[in-house]
């Protein structure tokens, strides 16, 4: 279970020839990720670590039945590629790359409504089923599987997050940034209500930032939509208005998008808000703990959590090979 | 990247939207031959990067040459919230029948440009809204249609009632809202739109922000970087693939990732200290970019530690470690360090640093909390 990617994805790198998109594939290689595939135009019928490469995604998708794809390539092209995943019909498509002009992705965002493709960022980690598959550049060695869903519009403040839930010896069913852009393919709600089907996750968090009215329509979702417990986050209670704190998305303009406005509108709706990213564990314990049906996967976690420690040090991803049953039961096809 | 008015209206006529006739003037005397040339009544505005500059003083009307030359030498002395003005524009003022606000911007929920408009100009948009909502429109237009003329007639029509002021209308958004995207802008506004007693229309002031993600396919705005106060040091930062904002407090933040930055800042504020600034040395690992933090801190005499926080990721920990002994070797600074440093390469990064002496912290919560100590004992 988890969302999105398993064990089944098949995977093409758009940009594997490049200085990023190479460690990447390997890394995501090595943990055990499908890759069946690499795309750089004019590359085709080479090699990349062993993945052959294509001069285009249709090319690569015929021969390799890829379902999903990841995009490394520089700003200017990655728009680029982003219709041309979709134009082949890829159902799911994440975009790591950084600086897509907003208008540029106003255009694809419109597009992509008409197509069968899901897009992840840009401008965005990618996402993780701990021990099944990972599409992205997060590191792998700091998730184990468990009950927890996490989403977020940040990369290392989710992995801040992640890092101090697997330290508590609790699992995630699957961690995925969303992108820190305005504008961005898959939003809060979007993944809230694939985490709501998900049988393995329990609970839910939620990491989000100032800027944008993203946060407050979560609130709204959950209210409405979500029976499982929400823990949120929300970085940027220190951030002056009027300055773009790094991300083109987190500004305060107007008077509107503080953390104050969000923390509050989760409050009103039963999301218990963490004031640390430290907090974060004890939170979803304590959400964990009143619903008696996951006890099984975070015992499962638990017992996993002396390996992991050790297995941390080593930073290789091996040890997640070996899935807790119950992850492994009642996989959902896509 | 926030443009000047005089430089928002450049592009404005080159769009084809009508102005007012004006000129940057940077000294006194300057302004004083503008104001002859026209030989009538002008209007002194100060260019700086911040909304209410009326209110500030830093909008002036002038009868006279000598009195534009009056109130230019007032207003290029000024600082409008932190903002010293380098630049006056002087145009001649308008002979005003009435005043609109419009403008084209994201739509970040529906993921569509919106036209914003009202026939209550003049004033803060945000407040018009607040106080009656029903003097504004705002239309979402489809990006893969573009604005199409229907759109069009439906802004005029909330604006206007007469039927040749319209048609100018309708010209003026369509133009507006094509510059929104030849242009790259994430803002594009005219506050207030015009009617002058002899009918037409004029976009009396301009408000325009260019979408960084944007800039690399328009060389021809590098002449409008212009910047003053602290925007100086933010975009040296810039330059060096940093992104960073300064606030007021004395605990230099250096971060990797924008999230995990505003969250060290937080949890600065949270344990009772005072974060200097947001510093996010961005994603790729580059030990020239942890120097180049470093110094950035080190100039802010107001900094009384350094606290460093990376979550290797795509960031290597040992790239960063290097950079931070190189750093501290080469510029040697009096404020004490305080580092966390887990991820990618962190035995590495940690062995790295243990050769120098400096020990990493494996967590957020420690580093931080050392750091506010290490501030109070400084």
């Amino acid at each position: 279970m988890g969302i999105l990617i398993d064990e089944k994805t098949k995977v093409i790198v758009q940009g594997i020839t490049g200085r990023d998109g190479s460690f990447h594939a390997r890394q995501m290689k090595e943990y055990g990720t499908k890759i069946v595939a690499g795309v750089t135009p004019g590359r085709g019928g080479e090699k990349q670590d062993g993945v052959p490469v294509f001069d285009s995604v249709k090319e690569a998708k015929e021969a390799t039945g890829a379902n999903c794809s990841v995009i490394y390539v520089p700003p200017a092209f990655a728009t680029d590629a982003i219709y041309e995943a979709a134009d082949v019909g890829l159902p799911l498509v994440v975009c790591i790359t950084e600086g897509l002009p907003a208008v540029d992705m106003l255009k694809v965002y419109h597009y992509l409504k008409t197509t069968q493709t899901r897009l992840i960022g840009p401008n965005c980690p990618g996402l993780i089923t701990p021990g099944k598959c990972k599409v992205g550049i997060m590191p792998a060695q700091i998730h184990i599987p468990g009950p927890v869903g996490v989403i977020s519009r940040s990369g290392t403040l989710t992995y801040e997050v992640v890092y101090n839930l697997t330290l508590s010896g609790i699992g995630q069913s699957t961690a995925i940034g969303i992108g820190g852009d305005p504008v961005i393919g898959t939003d809060f709600v979007d993944v809230l209500a694939l985490f709501e089907n998900d049988k393995q996750t329990k609970t839910i968090v939620l990491i989000g930032e100032i800027g944008g009215t993203d946060e407050e329509r979560a609130a709204a979702f959950i209210k409405a939509e979500i029976s499982k417990p929400v823990v949120a986050f929300i970085a940027g209670q220190t951030a002056p208005p009027g300055k773009r704190m790094g991300h083109a998305g987190a500004i305060i303009s107007g008077g509107s998008g503080t953390a104050a406005e969000k923390i509050e509108t989760f409050r009103k709706v039963g999301v218990s808000v963490a004031s640390t990213p430290a907090e974060i564990p004890v939170l979803v314990e304590r959400a964990l703990g009143k619903s008696k049906k996951v006890k099984v996967s975070v015992v499962a976690a638990k017992s996993k959590k002396r390996v992991l420690v050790v297995k941390l040090r080593a930073a290789k991803g091996n040890h997640l090979k070996k899935t807790p049953a119950l992850a492994a039961r009642g996989r959902r096809k896509r | 990247m926030n443009l000047h008015e005089y430089q928002a209206k450049e592009l404005f006529a080159q769009a084809g939207i009508p102005i007012p006739k004006g000129k940057v003037a940077q000294t006194p005397d300057e302004a004083f031959q503008i104001a002859a040339e026209y030989g009538s009544t002008v209007v002194v505005k100060a260019q700086v990067h911040t909304g209410g500059r009326g209110k500030a003083g830093g909008v002036k009307l002038a009868q006279t040459p000598e009195e534009t030359k009056e109130k230019a030498t007032a207003i290029l002395g000024m600082d409008i919230k932190g903002y010293p003005v380098e630049k006056v524009l002087i145009t001649e003022a308008a002979d005003i029948a009435s005043e609109a606000y419009l403008s084209v911007t994201l739509d970040r929920e529906s993921k569509m440009p919106v036209i914003i408009a009202s026939p209550a100009g003049g004033i803060e948009i945000e407040e018009v809204a607040k106080q009656t909502p029903e003097k504004v429109l705002k239309l979402r237009v489809n990006p893969l249609t573009g604005l199409l003329p229907f759109h069009a007639r439906q802004v005029s029509g909330f604006l206007y009632a007469d039927k040749n002021i319209r048609k100018q209308a309708e010209s003026i958004f369509k133009k507006l809202y094509n510059l929104y995207f030849q242009a790259d802008l994430t803002l594009a506004e005219i506050n207030p739109l015009v009617v002058t007693k002899k009918g037409e229309l004029v976009a009396l002031d301009a408000k325009v922000s260019i979408d960084d993600n944007g800039l690399d396919r328009h060389p021809e705005f590098e002449k409008y970087k212009e910047f003053s106060g602290t925007e100086k040091i933010e975009e040296e930062a810039k330059k060096a693939g940093l992104s960073f904002v300064k606030l007021d407090g004395n605990i230099g933040c250096i971060v990797n990732g924008a999230g995990l930055a505003m969250a060290t800042m937080d949890l600065v504020k949270f344990y009772g200290g005072q974060p200097a600034n947001f510093l996010d040395i961005g994603g790729s690992s580059n030990p020239e970019k942890v120097i180049a933090a470093m110094k950035i801190i080190l100039a802010d005499p107001n900094v009384k530690a350094i606290c460093f926080n990376i979550f290797g990721g795509i960031t290597r920990g040992d790239d960063v470690a290097n950079g931070i002994v190189k750093a501290v070797n080469t510029l040697k600074p009096k404020v004490p360090i305080a580092i966390r440093l887990v991820g990618t390469n962190e035995e590495l990064a940690k062995e790295i640093l243990r050769k120098v002496n400096l020990n990493a912290h494996s967590s957020m919560t420690e580093v931080v909390k050392k750091a506010i100590e290490l501030s109070k004992a400084a």
